[in-house]
């Protein structure tokens, strides 16, 4: 690890990878908790091709930083200001309307960037994005008839969908950031232009909020930061529960 | 996972309300290893006492989530994580299997999990008791499920049909829930010393518990008769916990474990494992209630199924609201 | 059922599955699900029946669309076209000799 494309590259990495398994581990919270037995299964699948996209980047990050640390040492031993994740995705689940909301809001737009991710000059990149790809197109076809259904339910229903997709907007404008890192992956064909994929994303979540019968937030002030190191409170919480373990015994194997 | 009925109460016998033609008729299709599939003629007996076995087996599935979803979160690598998830969504989907096969008999998922809820329904004690470190996952997959499919490869030939096809479904799917057990085990056991002894901690706790699962001794059990002639069930509680035993003390060996039983013996004879003698005052107790989680596990399905209502009556809504527009475009 | 207002799990209708495994092959009846509507019976069809990737295709039918005989009448729909009634139907009815080959 010395130039600095390279140490840009391992961030890059880390961002997708991190974004997957925070999202894969929030939706595996719902396990057991869910409205229905069905929707139990249903959310446990999208945890499980969540947190399956994150392993092998894990894996390609360790083999190019060359310090002999392992996908799990990745994952269980960085602390949260290393955790590169869009802020969205750490957001606590609450109640299933908002799970709905920021699933869907972020498996439209993993659509339209690992869809873009396909033709990147780095392989595993290219190899997981064309699986993400189409595990993302399924993730908004299920969060999105939830939405609608939601939206076009009860009254309650309704409210609380609402309510789910104005919690969740504030932290929709970092998924579209393209800053330097961003830059000298797009220059060395790795990377993805995020800000390009903004229009495509606006149109299909307007087309699914109108057909609920919901509101489209407005892009009011957006937080940002989770990928570069900077999040909500919520992360914290959720790494000091999933990376115990591994903290308590250093150098076990499991 | 727990497939004997804990039902204390002994049914009226089958001849007394039953048309002995039917009954004979009926009895000579089992005996001839015959299904019977949930449109023919069965013994109101032969009805009931399916809809309580396989309940409580979907309810043990739906509520055994619980222990294991307790460290979920907190898996120890990205391998084991998706393992879990993995193995507690099959336990829901067998929940499922298995809930579907007993609306076969004309009883409705609601009412069964309504029974759940309001602690009527009996499901496998196992499950009220706590997992109290990483290694009970592993203790879980090895001891539980191991005793699970034992009870579960004869129920793939039960005599209903529908029961029967949804054990093949599960018993393929589980093939691998053992297995990633043991291997958390062995991993264990061959890891730190803290890890070790966790090892041997979750062993210590979960024995006697996973024994039990087989149920009572059949010289206290009062369904098995019955439930052999109708073939819903093919071996005795005793003869599958021996099975069971069997095969797990050389595991427990080769894990460098020792099995809490300073009974345990080796029978040159009869070439089995003989236990020491089985608490079931405590098994008694947990099933009735007193066990260290039954409170707990149902107090989280309750809040679950209440949290969930707003979403279940949401899309019946936005369901009927679909249908009526449907109507009305045709019209 | 724990309070009154409270809507019960699976008032929504029952779906038969049936998935086809590989083309060339028929779908086959593998288990039933609730769902509120089609489209959600098709998506918990998929999502609680093939976890290991078992089908080409799924199906999902309204339980109540089913329309099946009833075991009595075995004997007036089926047992008229058995082997023992119809034998001629079986190719084992007809005796061609040896020297003429298999047909």
């Amino acid at each position: 690890m010395s130039s600095p494309d390279q140490a840009a590259h391992l961030k890059y990495l880390l961002r997708l990878a991190d974004t997957s398994l925070i999202l894969g581990h929030r939706l595996s919270e719902w396990s057991g908790r869910a409205p229905t037995l069905e929707e139990d299964i249903a959310l446990s699948n999208i945890g499980l091709d969540l947190i399956g996209q994150a392993r092998p980047l894990y894996a390609h990050a360790a083999r190019l930083e060359g310090q002999g640390r392992s996908e799990d040492d990745l994952a269980f031993l960085r602390d949260p200001e290393e955790y590169l994740n869009l802020q969205i995705v750490e957001r606590p689940n609450k109640d299933f309307a908002v799970t709905m909301a920021r699933q869907l809001a972020y498996s439209t737009f993993a659509e339209l960037a690992w869809s873009a991710l396909k033709a990147s000059r780095d392989p595993e990149i290219a190899g997981v994005a064309a699986k993400a790809e189409k595990e993302c197109t399924y993730h908004v076809r299920h969060s999105a008839e939830w939405v609608i259904r939601l939206g076009d339910g009860t009254a309650e229903s309704h409210a609380r969908m609402q309510a789910g997709l104005d919690d969740v907007w504030m932290y929709t404008g970092e998924m579209f950031e393209v800053d330097d890192i961003d830059r000298a992956m797009i220059a060395a064909g790795i990377g993805f232009d995020a800000s390009a994929l903004k229009p495509r994303w606006t149109e299909a979540m307007r087309e699914v909020i109108a057909e609920a019968t919901l509101k489209m937030p407005g892009d009011g002030w957006m937080s940002t930061g989770g990928r570069r190191g900077v999040h909500t409170e919520h992360l914290g919480h959720l790494l000091a529960q999933m990376q115990v373990l591994p903290r308590a015994h250093p150098g076990a194997a499991w | 996972m727990y497939t004997q009925a804990l039902s204390t109460e002994r049914p009226a016998p089958a001849s007394a309300v039953e048309d002995p033609a039917l009954l004979a008729r009926f009895q000579a299709r089992i005996d001839a290893e015959e299904r019977i599939e949930p449109m023919d003629w069965m013994p109101k007996a032969y009805r009931q006492t399916l809809i309580r076995q396989i309940s409580q087996h979907a309810h043990s599935e739906i509520i055994g989530m619980q222990p294991e979803g307790n460290w979920l979160t907190r898996a120890p690598s990205l391998k084991r994580k998706l393992q879990l998830l993995a193995k507690i969504q099959d336990e829901g989907g067998h929940g499922l299997y298995l809930y579907s096969a007993a609306e076969t008999l004309g009883v409705s998922r609601e009412e069964l999990v309504g029974q759940l809820l309001s602690g009527k329904a009996k499901y496998s004690s196992i499950f009220n008791y706590p997992t109290l470190s990483w290694a009970d996952i592993g203790a879980i997959g090895w001891l539980v499920d191991g005793a699970a499919i034992m009870n579960q490869i004869p129920l793939c030939r039960c005599s209903y049909g529908p029961y029967a096809r949804a054990m093949i479904l599960i018993c393929k799917e589980e093939s691998f829930h053992q297995r990633q057990g043991y291997e958390i085990m062995m991993t264990l056991a061959k890891g730190t010393p803290k890890q070790k002894a966790m090892a041997q901690d979750a062993l210590n706790r979960w024995w006697w518990p996973s024994v039990m699962m087989f149920g009572p001794s059949d010289k206290d059990s009062v369904h098995s008769d019955q439930a052999m002639r109708w073939k819903i069930k093919r071996f005795t509680n005793d003869a599958l916990r021996q099975k069971f035993v069997d095969a797990t003390v050389p595991q427990a060996h080769y894990l460098g474990l020792t099995i809490p039983d300073p009974d345990l013996t080796y029978d040159e004879a009869s070439k089995h494992w003989i236990t020491g003698p089985i608490d079931w005052d405590e098994f008694w107790r947990v099933v009735k209630g007193e066990g260290p989680c039954n409170k707990q596990r149902l107090e989280t399905r309750r809040k679950v199924h209440d949290d969930g209502a707003w979403v279940r009556e949401a899309a019946e809504a936005f369901a009927a609201k679909r249908r009526k527009a449907k109507r009305a475009a045709a019209a | 059922m724990t309070d009154q207002n409270n809507k019960p799990e699976s008032l929504w209708p029952l779906y038969e599955v049936f998935l086809r495994p590989r083309n060339g092959l028929s779908h086959k009846h593998v288990g039933s699900l609730h769902a509120a509507d089609d489209e959600m019976a098709l998506q918990n069809a998929r999502d609680v029946y093939t976890r290991r990737g078992e089908a080409m295709s799924i199906w999902v039918v309204p339980s109540k669309a089913i329309i099946a005989s009833a075991p009595d009448e075995r004997d007036s729909l089926i047992e008229p076209s058995t082997e023992e009634r119809k034998p001629y139907r079986h190719p084992t009815f007809y005796d061609i000799p040896d020297e003429v080959g298999h047909m």
